[in-house]
Order: C-alpha cells, then sequence, then structure tokens
C-alpha cells in the first residue's frame, strides 16, 4: 500500500485499530492527545469501543478489565499519566494479562514539561509498580518502526499475557511523516483465551477467575517464578536492536529513538573527519538488547551513551559492559534535543581531537 | 420418615467456606446474590468483581467469573468488562472504604456515565480488612483504631452518605439502601437486588444497593450487639429506602 503523511499520535492509532484493538480506554494528557482525539472517531466506525476515563487510574483499571474479559486492549498516557497507571499494570502483570500501552514521554520531573524526554527510561523498563514484574517496552525511532510495532504489539502482549509498552519522545508523536500501515508484519499463532473471565461461564461449563492475589507464601513463590520463567523468554526472543556501522568503529555510541536518528547523521560526520564511529541502537528497552553488546568489534574501546536524561539508560549499558570498555556519557534534558554538532563536538573531545 | 431437604445451600455461591467472622453480615450479603444470580438465570453469564475488603476472597465465592480488582477500582473495571461484553452481568462487591473513600472517582464517574452495572455496597461504617481504621462513613462519636477518642466532625468531617449522594448524579438509574439485620428486612433486601440486576438486564444502566452491615469484631461487639447497632446508631444516619428510580421517571 501507498504510504501516507500522517502524524505520529494519528498514526499510532490507526496502527492500533489494524493491529486488532478491540477497545480503547484513556485520558487527556499532553503530547498524546491526538491518540484519543483520533480514536473517538474512528473506532465506532470499525465497532469497537471507546472511553474517555475520568482519570489514569480509572482508564489503567477499565483496561484491566476489558483485557481479563479477553480484549485486545489499548490505552495511551504521557509521563505524568503512565506514572499513575503502575499500580494497574503491575495488577495486569500480576493477573498476567496482555494490553498495549502508548507512552508518548514528556519532560520531567513532576508536571515537567510538554516537550519531548527520555527522562521516563527507568520508569518505563523498571516501572513503578510494586512486585517483580516486567513490562516488554520498545523504543522505536521512526514513526514507520513505531506504527509497525504498534500493529505487532497486540499479538506480542496477546503470546506473553502480559502489558507491552511503546514508549515514544514527544517528538516522534507530534512530527509528520509518511508511513506505510499495511505492510507486511510477522503474525504469531495465538491459542484461544480460555481463560478470560468474559461472562461466558455457562457455555464454557466452567468459571474463570482473574486474579493476582496469592496469600500462601509457597503459592505467590510458584506464582512468580511462573512469572520469571515467561521474562526469561522475553530476554531470549525479543531483544530488538540495529546496530549501525559497527564492525570496524573505535567509539560506537548507544542511542534509542529520536537521539538515534540525530546520531546518524553525527556518524556521517565523524566518518568522512576519519573518526571511525557507529551506533548501536536499542529498540527493546526491556529486555535491553545485552546481546547486542556481544556482537560488538574488539576495536570498540569506547562506548558513548547519548540520551535526552542524564544519564539512565546509561546505567543499563554500565551494566551489560562489565568494565569492558570506557564508557562516557553525553545527556540533554529539559525537552532538549541534542543537537548533531554537539554530539558530534562530544565524540571529537573523546577520541581526543579538537571540537571543530 | 423420609429425609426432606428442606434448606440446601444456593448454587449461586460455590463451595469454598466463607472467610468471614461469626456474626459478620458479608455472609448473607453474598447469599442474596447468589439466589438472585440463580433466580434470575444470570449465573451463567455473571462477571462479579472483588474489590479490596474484607470480601476481597469473593472471587472465590461467587459461583461465576470473577475478576479481582486493585482498591477502590472495581467500578472502573466493571466499566471495562461491560463495555467489550455488554451481555455479560457485571457487578462489583465493595466495602466502605474501597468505595466512599480510596474509589469515590470511579463510583461517581461509572454512575454518571450510566454505566450499566450493578453495585453491591456493603457499608459497615469500618476498614474491617485492616483491622478497624475510620472509614469516611464512620459515625460521630465512633471509636475506630484511627479515632480512639471517637470521629469528631471537627477533624474528620460528617459521615458520607454515599446513595444520597449518587442521587444527585444524573446518570444514575437505581439507588437502594437495605439492611439485613432480621428477617423481614433481609427480604427486602433481597428484592432490592432483583430490582437492580433488572435495570441491568433491561440495560437501563447503574444500579446500586446499598447495605447496612454489621462488623461485630472491630466494633467490638456481640454479633447480636452489632445487629442492634447498626438499628439504633447507623440507620438513623443512613435511612433506608428508595433513593432514586429512574425507570419510574421514564414511564
Ligand atoms: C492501594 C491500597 N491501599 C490500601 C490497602 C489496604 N486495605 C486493604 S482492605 C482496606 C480497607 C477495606 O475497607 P472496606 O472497603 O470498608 O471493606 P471491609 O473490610 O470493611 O469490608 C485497606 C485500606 C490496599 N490493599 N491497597
Ligand atoms: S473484620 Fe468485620 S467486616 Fe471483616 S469479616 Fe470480620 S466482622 Fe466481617
Ligand atoms: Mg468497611
Amino acid at each position: 500500500m501507498a504510504k501516507v503523511l500522517m502524524k505520529g499520535n494519528e498514526a499510532m492509532a490507526l496502527a492500533a485499530i489494524k493491529g486488532g484493538c478491540d477497545a480503547f480506554f484513556g485520558y487527556p494528557i499532553t503530547p498524546q492527545n491526538e491518540v484519543p482525539e483520533y480514536l473517538s472517531y474512528h473506532m465506532k466506525e470499525y465497532g469497537r469501543v471507546f472511553v474517555q476515563a475520568e482519570s489514569e487510574v480509572a482508564a489503567i483499571n477499565m483496561v484491566y478489565g476489558a483485557a481479563g474479559a479477553g480484549a485486545r486492549v489499548l490505552t495511551s498516557s504521557s509521563s505524568p499519566g503512565i506514572a499513575l497507571k503502575q499500580e494497574g499494570i503491575s495488577y495486569m502483570a500480576g493477573s498476567q494479562l496482555p494490553a498495549v500501552i502508548i507512552n508518548v514521554m514528556r519532560g520531567g520531573p513532576g508536571l515537567g514539561s510538554i516537550q519531548p524526554s527520555q527522562g521516563d527510561y527507568n520508569q518505563v523498563t523498571r516501572g513503578g509498580g510494586n512486585g517483580d514484574y516486567h513490562v516488554l517496552s520498545f523504543g522505536p525511532e521512526t514513526l514507520q518502526e513505531t506504527v509497525d510495532l504498534v500493529r505487532q504489539a497486540f499479538d506480542i502482549a496477546d503470546y506473553y499475557r502480559n502489558p507491552v509498552m511503546i514508549a515514544v519522545d514527544g517528538l516522534i508523536g507530534q512530527m509528520m511523516e509518511p508511513v506505510d500501515l499495511d505492510n507486511e508484519i510477522p503474525k504469531m499463532d495465538l491459542p484461544p483465551k480460555d481463560w478470560a473471565a468474559n461472562g461466558k461461564s455457562g457455555e464454557r461449563g466452567k468459571r474463570n477467575t482473574i486474579v493476582s492475589l496469592h496469600l500462601d507464601t509457597q503459592g505467590l513463590e510458584g506464582h512468580n517464578l511462573a512469572l520469571k520463567k515467561k521474562y526469561d523468554e522475553m530476554v531470549e526472543k525479543e531483544q530488538r536492536y540495529e546496530m549501525i556501522q559497527t564492525d570496524d568503529a573505535d567509539i560506537v555510541i548507544v542511542a534509542y529513538g529520536t537521539v538515534a536518528r540525530v546520531v546518524r547523521s553525527v556518524i556521517e560526520t565523524l566518518r568522512e573527519e576519519g573518526i571511525k564511529v557507529g551506533l548501536l541502537r536499542p529498540i527493546t528497552l526491556w529486555p535491553f538488547p545485552e546481546k547486542a553488546f556481544e556482537k560488538l568489534p574488539e576495536s570498540a574501546k569506547m562506548l558513548l551513551t547519548v540520551e535526552m536524561s542524564l544519564g539512565q539508560m546509561h546505567q543499563d549499558v554500565r551494566m551489560v559492559n562489565e568494565g569492558k570498555r570506557k564508557l562516557a556519557f553525553y545527556g540533554r534534558a529539559g525537552g532538549i534535543v541534542p543537537e548533531a554538532d554537539e554530539i558530534a563536538d562530544e565524540v571529537r573531545k573523546l577520541v581526543g581531537g579538537s571540537p571543530a | 420418615m423420609k429425609a426432606q431437604t428442606i434448606y440446601k445451600p444456593t448454587e449461586g455461591l460455590t463451595e469454598r467456606q466463607l472467610t468471614y467472622c461469626p456474626g459478620c453480615t458479608h455472609g448473607i450479603i453474598h447469599k442474596l446474590i447468589g439466589e438472585v444470580l440463580v433466580e434470575q438465570g444470570l449465573l451463567d453469564t455473571a462477571v462479579g468483581i472483588a474489590s479490596v475488603g474484607c470480601s476481597v476472597m469473593s472471587y472465590e465465592f461467587f459461583n461465576c467469573d470473577t475478576q479481582q480488582a486493585a482498591h477502590g477500582r472495581a467500578p472502573a473495571v466493571a466499566t471495562g468488562i461491560k463495555r467489550v461484553n455488554p451481555e455479560a452481568t457485571v457487578f462489583t462487591y465493595q466495602g466502605d472504604g474501597d468505595l466512599a473513600s480510596i474509589g469515590l472517582a470511579e463510583i461517581v464517574h461509572s454512575a454518571h456515565r450510566g454505566e450499566n452495572i450493578t453495585v453491591i455496597f456493603v457499608n459497615n461504617a469500618i476498614y474491617g480488612m485492616t483491622g478497624g481504621q475510620m472509614a469516611p462513613t464512620t459515625l460521630i462519636g465512633q471509636k475506630t483504631t484511627t479515632s480512639p477518642r471517637g470521629r469528631e466532625q471537627a477533624e474528620a468531617g460528617l459521615p458520607l452518605r454515599m446513595s444520597e449522594m449518587l442521587a444527585t448524579v444524573p446518570g444514575a438509574t437505581y439507588l437502594e439502601r437495605v439492611s439485613v439485620h432480621d428477617p423481614k428486612h433481609i427480604r427486602k433486601a433481597k428484592k432490592a437486588l432483583q430490582k437492580a440486576f433488572d435495570v441491568q438486564t433491561k440495560k437501563q444502566g447503574f444500579s446500586m444497593i446499598e447495605f447496612i452491615s454489621t462488623c461485630p469484631v472491630n466494633w467490638g461487639m456481640t454479633p447480636q450487639d452489632s445487629l442492634n447497632w447498626a438499628v439504633d446508631q447507623m440507620i438513623p444516619y443512613y435511612p433506608l429506602g428508595l433513593f432514586k428510580d429512574a425507570t419510574k421517571e421514564e414511564n
């Protein structure tokens, strides 16, 4: 199908419809408002459900209910709203319910700003809900990659029976780019949701219960271990990343989302100057793509993390690096997108050259 | 003489032993719900939402599909279930701490949206499960573990009357307060429940039945004294009766 020019948020909304989303529950917050706005109009055309909830807390609990009843459910929000959704996300992980969460990140802490930011890396990858759980999270770079992931996310969530988050910065939500929403994407073979509590116990011949409560310690530990097995499978199978010109690189920049886009042009400039620089771009934020680091060449003596935060993903880089390579960090905060020149200068400094 | 069955437990409840203290009226309310679901032929299509409180395990007691909700969020969970499964009979079972305190926004807004669900609200004027702390519904002068000198209006305000409050919400359809302190009132309470589920079956919108309930353990009373206290202290402040019936207004 031909590409269409769409605003990021609207493209994500349409991608969700195409991914088979049955129901959306959300609450207004900038910079993601075009997601619910688009869906409030278009979900009806497909005979699907749209509800504007009274709060993010209510929205995520509606998601929990609808997901428990077997539907493919979406919610979208931005940083402070995601903070409020953490309890519900923990409940869904605990009750093994699938759902897709779009997070169009803005600046923080607190009310912060409505400018693009990656300051929620920790919130996205660690979650703020209680208990031993993980949310499979993607940090895509382009709008095309974002919509492809939104469409796949419903399958992935159903497969693992776990929430999946698409974390983009406000720039991806707000910019316009040509996208193809009908291209081939991988489809998964999924079993029927015979566990759903959907009011069909008569038909089914047994009653279903959706619950995260396990009062006996043995029972809960067993449940925790079962969840862990699922997370291990995600770590094994779901790590996604892209490596750009890393084969001969002396220095590798680690960046995701909008920053990775900027870094691509930095690589071109620096390579012309003879500086061998590459890019390791995580696509999954959780699980963090450790496997990509194993593939780096011996020549890569240094890793430079660049983020729109003050060093959150950098902690993961430090962890997988295990002291092997020299590490450096460059970050901008407050909703500022680092410019190619500043990143290039940072690299020049690190390799001992002088800033251009 | 041949043995005759004159009474048996309702099939609306599972065989799991209830976890409530002796003399607690949660059990009577469960039984009524189970009976009504069976009698109205709704058990096979029902989804019950357990909340957080002494009734947290009710997902094990109602003999239908169930889902356990976070503290206060049962009406939002019910909304999600009902919207994607409009043919299911969806009900929540919530205490007063759950519904009138932490879950105030969710209950008001599901009523406001006119969600076609049924809410069972069990008002025992206290946080039972956590050991008897003050609830928004705790009476003036009532001693709890966090109002050890008795609730004072100056500090904690006056007890919240949820049925009266929701009656002011335009979207609500059916609201009634009942009690289960004697057989006569139990029969009346059952009628109210029948009506509430009937409202849902007829797709007429939001219904809530508030039950005056006892907590002998945290009130520090015998079961009989607590029934008397409910009648003498609670009902005067929380009068029984119908607060809204929009099915009549429509006719
Ligand atoms: C978010 C959250 N806050 C607090 C609690 C602790 N908690 C469990 S039950 C309860 C009070 C329940 O009281 P009520 O709703 O009146 O039910 P009852 O036990 O009296 O039937 C509280 C505060 C919790 N489980 N979750
Ligand atoms: S603590 Fe109170 S409300 Fe809870 S089961 Fe016991 S008597 Fe009933
Ligand atoms: Mg209570």
